[in-house]
């Protein structure tokens, strides 16, 4: 079976029709963020764990609400408050967690590689919420349901993708991602944040180029990705932020040299006045808002997907193939 | 899973005149067509809703909405389910606020479809009213549930099935009573 997942920890590993899946499940999902009654009993009695050890609103709030729209209930966790800072092992952290009893645990590590490490260790689906500088697939996924909305497809877009690319684990995964459609990369920023090792990533069909001059870069874009400098990340020398502005901010003059119906994504938070400017954070071009919607709906896609529990019985086969019988 | 084919219950032109009759029903029990909409449960409630709402227009003169209502997730069994659970899109473009609805589907069997379908319908709004049509009630109820307006009843075993078979979805047109065998 293809599309049944035993995880969520990358992109990487999925194949274009998987992606796809997911994406179809998740159209219904947003629907019910319209409903005037949000809350379906569809995961009732379950739980998901949410352990942040990194400092983490939008993504854990997401995750929260997603599981609450089903119905399960959350078991919190935060590095900030928790015995971590006492010095408890990760797996220690984690196991204690597991012998709560939840379904499915939502993990975010400041190292790469964390949530797999956890997954070979615990018997529930982990979804990977970021991890390090690898990946953060929930974020591509709901990225890739955005842009298929507005453009209808995946295939063959090109994709500029702004900023610092090398600390990105959101540009790790969004390539991985459109890559498998054949989408073509320009990717642009700081030198330090682009090395050549990056145009390695492209995964088979697409291409990455590295382009210095941001103007250059954006000329014919089809989707722009606006990374968030992430100062917290960077162990070079600081960078100089005015100059980051005027050399890199995305501005209504620069976008203008993309496709006039070229989209704006940002993964958030978002610092308007350095890497984007209000006037384009805001205009019509701007999916910021729909991203965090689709957010919602794109991991309670997830959560269903592995939250439900796996039979033995082949007798409830047949139960569920329906037969429009009941 | 084995089945094998014991009877045909309806052919195309009996399952014509039974949509014909249970518009003309829906019409006259209503008073007519005012504040009335269609919800088919998917899959195969959803073309009969459409030829139903069409038979109406034809007695009526008036277009009764149709919307389409996937229960995949108020289903009670989800978790029972060994291949991945496909939900699909409702599609319903009115409110559902003070409306008279029709919930139709195939067949009527234990009654828990319709229970989800409620379920769905409540998270929409509040419909002043809602009643059922089914083209087979085939019994075995188990839950508190009945059609107000019903096909053809069947008297069925436990392991018979009933097979719809709609153009629209299956590209040919009956009704079946198939049992499986092992």
């Amino acid at each position: 079976m293809p599309n049944r997942f035993s995880h969520m920890l990358g992109i990487e590993p999925l194949t274009a029709e998987q992606v796809t899946f997911i994406l179809d499940q998740s159209k219904p999902l947003q629907e019910i963020q319209r409903h005037p009654l949000k809350k379906l009993a569809t995961l009732r009695g379950k739980s998901a764990a949410l352990a942040f050890f990194e400092p983490s609103t939008r993504t854990r709030i997401s995750f929260a609400t997603a599981a609450a729209r089903l119905g399960a209930d959350t078991m919190n966790l935060q590095a900030e408050v928790s015995s971590l800072r006492k010095g408890e092992s990760l797996l220690d952290t984690v196991r204690t967690l597991d012998a709560m009893k939840p379904d499915c645990l939502v993990m975010r590590h400041s190292s790469s590689g964390a949530p797999h490490f956890v997954a070979e260790r615990i018997g529930i689906p982990v979804i990977n919420a970021g991890d390090g500088t690898h990946e953060h697939p929930t974020q591509a996924l709901l990225d890739a349901l955005t842009i298929r909305d507005r453009r209808g497809t995946l295939a063959g877009l090109n994709v500029t993708i702004l900023g610092d690319v090398l600390h990105s684990r959101v540009a790790r995964s969004n390539i991985q991602l459109l890559g498998k459609f054949g989408c073509k990369f320009t990717l642009s920023g700081p030198a330090m944040w682009l090395p050549r090792e990056l145009e390695c990533l492209a995964p088979q069909g697409s291409s990455i180029r590295r382009v210095a001059r941001m103007e250059e870069a954006l000329e014919g874009a089809d989707v722009v990705l606006v990374l968030r400098v992430q100062q917290e990340r960077h162990h070079e020398a600081a960078l100089a932020l005015d100059e980051y502005v005027l050399l890199y901010q995305l501005t209504p003059e620069r976008l203008r040299r993309a496709q006039p119906d070229a989209l704006v994504l940002h993964p958030g938070p978002m610092l308007r006045g350095l890497e984007i400017d209000p006037a384009v954070a805001d205009g019509p071009q701007s999916c910021v808002l729909e991203q965090v919607t689709n957010g919602l709906a794109v991991r309670m896609a997830l959560l269903l997907m592995l939250m439900l529990g796996t039979p033995t019985d082949a007798s409830d086969v047949m139960k569920g193939a329906g037969h429009g019988a009941d | 899973m084995k089945v094998v084919e014991k009877s045909q219950l309806m052919s195309a032109t009996e399952i014509d005149r039974t949509i014909q009759r249970l518009a003309h029903e829906i019409v006259e029990k209503s008073g007519g067509t005012t504040n009335l909409a269609l919800i088919g449960i998917r899959r195969r409630g959803a073309p009969l809703a459409q030829r139903i709402s069409r038979a109406m227009r034809g007695i009526d003169g008036v277009d009764v909405p149709v919307g389409t209502l996937d229960i995949t997730l108020y289903r009670d069994d989800l978790s029972m389910i060994a291949a991945q659970p496909v939900v699909q899109s409702s599609e319903i473009a009115f409110g559902v606020d003070d409306k008279d609805l029709i919930l139709v589907d195939d067949v009527l069997y234990t009654g828990r479809t319709i229970r989800a379908a409620m379920n769905g319908l409540f998270d929409l709004g509040r419909p002043r009213r809602i009643r059922l049509c089914v083209l087979i009630d085939r019994g075995h109820r188990e839950l508190p549930i009945e059609a107000t307006y019903i096909g053809r009843t069947v008297q069925t075993s436990n392991t018979e099935i009933i097979e719809v078979r709609l153009n629209e979805i299956d590209r040919e047109e009956r009704v079946m009573l198939v049992e499986r065998v092992s």
